[in-house]
């Protein structure tokens, strides 16, 4: 049986949304695929040797429940519906939810993102930076971690042209 | 039933139980049996799935008090 392969463009720097590039990576890796990440725009973040910047923003994102990760069970459940224009002038508010969502993660057993990034360096899966944001964010090769390629879209083409699926993330 | 190793996956969320299971089996030899014990809801069909597209036999799984128990004979 040929080896199937997934290419996938990562171009999100949140929290929430570097899960699902590193998920799928990692998992198609597991089943045995050839797999290869390229990380364009913000998806650079995830890049990046220190991930302590990966932070969630409730602001503007009607679809993320705002709940707690401590306390009874009753409080766990209340879904803290603050409106975007209080939500926008308090200080802090992007790391408070950053710290309360990572609590979640620890909580229910899902695995931080450098691990997963790292589970899917040990799998072979390739990362490729985009060049060309590199050098538009300012960014220094010395900023990411090792292992990486760098190219451009042509680079990521060759492979996405005979993957048997391609995701854009 | 029998087996040679076992995988705790308890606590562990997608995608880990499977990716933990994958490294174990590849400590293994071929025909020998790995029992994985998963509390994740969603492993179900994440080891069937598993199983179908890798080729190894996925012999028995059993559901008890919120824990799943899988015996996967490598290929």
């Amino acid at each position: 049986m040929e080896t199937k392969k997934l290419a996938i463009i990562a171009t999100k720097g949140t929290l929430d949304w570097a899960y699902p590039p590193f998920i799928l990576a990692s998992t198609a890796a597991a089943l045995g695929y050839e797999v290869q990440i390229f990380f364009t725009f913000y998806g650079l973040q995830l890049l990046r040797k220190d991930l302590s910047g990966l932070k969630v923003s409730p602001l503007g994102n009607p679809g993320m429940p705002m709940k707690m990760p401590f306390g009874p069970k009753w409080f766990k459940g209340i879904n803290w519906n603050i409106p975007n224009a209080v939500q926008s002038i308090i200080p802090g508010y992007e790391s408070l939810a950053t710290s309360l969502m990572k609590m979640t993660i620890a909580n229910n057993g899902v695995a931080t993102i450098s691990e997963l990034r790292s589970l899917c360096q040990e799998a072979d899966v390739k990362f490729i930076a985009c060049q060309m944001t590199v050098e538009l964010f300012g960014f220094e090769h010395s900023d990411f971690i090792d292992g990486l390629e760098y190219g451009g879209a042509a680079t990521f083409l060759e492979f996405a042209g005979e993957s048997d699926i391609c995701l854009f993330i | 039933m029998e087996f040679n190793k076992e995988l705790d996956a308890r606590g562990l969320n997608c995608p880990l139980p499977i990716l933990r299971t994958k490294k174990a089996l590849a400590e293994m030899a071929s025909g020998e049996i790995l029992k994985v014990i998963a509390t994740d809801p969603g492993s179900v069909k994440d080891m069937q799935a598993f199983a179908k597209q890798t080729g190894n036999d996925l012999i028995n799984s059993a559901e008890a008090g919120g824990e799943y128990t899988f015996f996967m004979k490598k290929k």
